[in-house]
């Protein structure tokens, strides 16, 4: 994916889990102008270790700059760039879809072709989640807008490296 | 002197350490305590600090503790430059001590400073109680939070138990790596909690390792290109200065005959006092051998520098015809504002050492014969555009500062303010020592060379410190001057009095049409009567006759004296490449 502001790049980022710390990274990007386009921060299995999983774009260079920034706070433990990597990536979205005699159906079978599912049934509209990479989030959203999309909740993307040397179809069927 | 507070040796710090861990190790004790323990067990004899209500229990404490020298000045902001003037001076760590909100804020510009230029100082500042923090309780602030920009690291200490970890891990992180301030700030009620004092041996902070040690086949690699040039140009800056490799840099520089010219940070790190290979400052204000040299040269050996865009002039067409190779402890500083053909992490002393010693190892080096060309071209354009002044009438800045570093024999710890002075001093004091020129570079923080001084003064109670200000400058923490008397501190302040602000005015004469907006400073006080009001000494010169006898006999007198001389006023600094502009296109006298 490369657009005006160059390519997209997934960040997975282990921190100290202390306050401040995503105060720290946050600050980072806006004091240099560097892009944060999603973020996502949790616990790891470690309570002393958060994960942060950040989606940003830029050039080659400001990629190289924003990593190396990240890798010189403190509290940063590790920077992974997930970009050019086989890895799994998923975000999990909630949609309010407005759902009268006409559109029930027809946003049904959106939900089923997608493997979403109705959350909340209620009289003028459906609470619909569904979790995917990127182009299936997209691809979701855009074609429920003609049905009439009232409200849109995301976390924003998460991400994880694939196993390594494992053969090309196992990959594959994961998705 | 009343101050006996010199950087004490690593064996005299090393015994205090083992002293005051018997004594105190293991016991119960308030925080307030902890952090005095703390201090003497990073060899602290000297803290820069202004009491108030929420560090009032470490006075307490400090008042009952004799091998910490405190020194009260009388603005925050002039602890904080003090401290890193201290820290440039001695070679080791800047402490400062403020109170909470107002205490604390008035630190932030000092702070930023020390950050641009890489200064390790570490900051404490009082904190309301934690039970009141996020109430906007009495002199409140997140100074954690103001200062997370400008800091390398700071901590927010919660509990008591934190405090001596945290303490040993900030002075650790400000001194190692890329040095750089470190802020803690405690909350009144962690400083009068008891915890036990462990006595920490060692500091280690998880994922924090800075890189020293340089890959060695990235030093081939500079190897082989070395062998391959004919123009190569040694670029040095603050990094040279910091971690001591000023001796590996001549060395370099001698084995492979090439010239060298630094950042105003790196001034010092070359001696001036090299005909040959010395090609002064480069960058908006710097010579013209220098400047034209970075546009000639085939290879730039860039050592502890990061190219701001004061060196640069325009990025795209900086040093056009050379590979660059670029040695930096801090790898955010390489590829962040020019391309670089062989990036080297590493700690610039340890580099040097790996490189001459692989150059030795094989025998290689290159003699002044082998340069002939290229060293010839950098003594004609020394020899067609020399640093130049003509002293008529009226009293030249230059001229000051020339007379100035004659009858210090150069070898005077020098301040400056920010501004004209600062450029002149860059150009006309010329440095052999590292650790002697200290400036605001990076941030360019006007008011800095006052208190720097007083610090550096305090570090090194040896050396004869003088601060060159201007009328503006001076004036932006002139309240200094009580501290200086008070601690009976012989800095010599220097004021280039021009009675504008200098550098604005030089650029409004030139870029804005001479529309001298707000720069002109007609009233000002009467300086020497000023300086008495402190119970300082103060002279002034108004004709060029007067500027040696003046500087004589102000150099001469054992205590604080200023000193004013009364300038040409519309004298710029020159050359100058104007902002933006490629920084071989200069414009000269």
């Amino acid at each position: 994916m490369s657009g005006r502001n160059g390519h997209r790049h997934v960040l997975s980022l282990l921190v100290d889990n202390e306050p401040g710390v995503l105060a720290r990274v946050v600050g980072l990007f806006s004091g240099r102008g560097f892009n944060i386009e999603s973020l996502c921060v949790a616990e790891t299995i470690d309570p002393s270790t958060s994960r942060i999983t950040l989606v940003t774009s830029g050039h080659k260079g400001i990629i190289e700059q924003i990593k190396k920034q990240l890798n010189k706070l403190i509290n940063v433990l590790k920077v992974h760039d997930h970009t050019g990597t086989q890895y799994v990536e998923r975000e999990l979205v909630l949609v309010r879809v407005k759902a009268d005699a006409g559109s029930r159906a027809e946003l049904l079978r959106m939900v089923d072709i997608f493997r979403a599912r109705v959350v909340d049934v209620g009289t003028s509209s459906y609470m619909v989640e569904v979790t995917g990479d990127e182009g299936k989030i997209e691809a979701f959203l855009n074609l429920l807008k003609p049905i009439g999309v009232m409200e849109v909740a995301r976390t924003g993307s998460i991400a994880m490296a694939r196993e390594k040397n494992k053969g090309k179809e196992a990959r594959n069927g994961q998705n | 002197m009343t101050v006996a507070s010199t950087a004490p040796s690593e064996a005299a710090q090393g015994r205090k350490q083992q002293g005051n861990k018997l004594e105190a190790v293991g016991k119960e004790m308030k925080g307030a305590r902890i952090f005095i323990e703390c201090l003497k067990a990073e060899g602290v004899d000297t803290i820069f600090g202004y009491p108030g209500g929420a560090v009032i229990d470490i006075y307490d404490e400090l008042a009952k503790e004799e091998s910490i020298c405190h020194i009260l000045v009388r603005h925050e902001q002039g602890a904080v430059h003090a401290a890193d003037g201290f820290a440039r001076a001695s070679g080791g760590v800047g402490v400062c001590l403020v109170t909470s909100g107002p205490g604390a804020t008035n630190t932030v510009t000092g702070i930023a400073s020390a950050y641009m230029d890489s200064i390790p100082i570490v900051v404490f500042t009082g904190q309301v109680p934690t039970p009141l923090i996020g109430n906007d309780a009495f002199q409140e602030v997140d100074i954690v939070g103001i200062t997370r920009p400008c800091t390398k690291h700071n901590y927010l200490v919660t509990r008591v138990e934190d405090l001596e970890r945290v303490i040993r891990e900030a002075f650790y992180i400000a001194r190692s790596g890329r040095p750089g301030p470190v802020l803690v700030d405690l909350p009144k009620d962690v400083l009068n909690a008891i915890a036990k004092y462990k006595g920490l041996d060692s500091v280690k902070v998880r994922a924090y390792q800075p890189t020293y040690r340089p890959n060695v086949k990235q030093i081939r690699r500079v190897v082989e290109l070395i062998k391959e040039s004919e123009r190569p140009l040694i670029l040095a800056g603050g990094g040279v200065v910091l971690s001591g490799a000023s001796g590996e840099l001549r060395k370099l520089a001698r084995r492979i005959t090439a010239p060298v010219t630094t950042t105003l940070m790196g001034l010092g790190a070359y001696p001036g006092s090299d005909e040959k290979l010395w090609l002064g400052m480069l960058g908006m204000h710097g010579t013209y051998r220098a400047n034209m040299s970075t546009g000639a040269c085939d290879l730039m050996i860039a050592v502890g520098v990061r190219f701001d865009d004061r060196v640069t002039g325009k990025t795209d067409a900086f040093a056009k015809q050379a590979k660059i190779v670029h040695i930096d402890i801090d790898p955010t500083s390489i590829r962040k504002n020019v391309p670089v053909t062989i990036p080297v992490v590493g700690d610039c002393k340890r580099t040097l050492e790996a490189l001459n010693r692989m150059l030795e190892e094989e025998g290689l080096q290159w003699d002044e014969s082998e340069r002939e060309e290229w060293l010839s071209q950098i003594q004609q354009w020394k020899a067609t555009r020399p640093l130049a002044y003509d002293q008529k009438d009226i009293i030249k800045p230059q001229y000051v500062i020339e007379k100035l570093w004659e009858l210090t024999r150069g070898e005077a710890i020098i301040t400056t303010e920010v501004g004209q002075n600062q450029m002149w001093a860059a150009q006309y004091y010329h440095f052999n020592e590292p650790n002697c020129f200290i400036t605001s570079g990076g941030l360019g923080a006007m008011g800095f060379g006052f208190p720097a001084a007083i610090g550096a003064q305090v570090a090194r109670p040896d050396k004869l410190v003088v601060d060159i200000a201007g009328d503006g400058s001076i004036q932006m923490n002139i309240q200094e001057f009580a501290t200086a008397v008070q601690y009976c501190l012989p800095v010599k302040v220097v004021i280039l009095n021009n009675q504008y602000l200098g550098m604005v005015r030089q650029w409004q004469e030139l870029f804005y049409d001479k529309c001298y907006s707000c720069t002109c400073m007609e009233h000002a006080p009467d300086f020497v009567k000023l300086a008495e009001a402190y119970g300082a000494v103060g002279l002034r010169a108004t004709k060029p006759e007067e500027v040696v006898p003046v500087l004589e006999k102000g150099l001469s007198i054992n205590k604080t004296v200023l000193m004013e001389f009364q300038v040409e006023p519309e004298e710029k600094v020159y050359p100058m490449v104007p902002a933006g502009a490629p920084i071989t296109d200069m414009l000269l006298v």
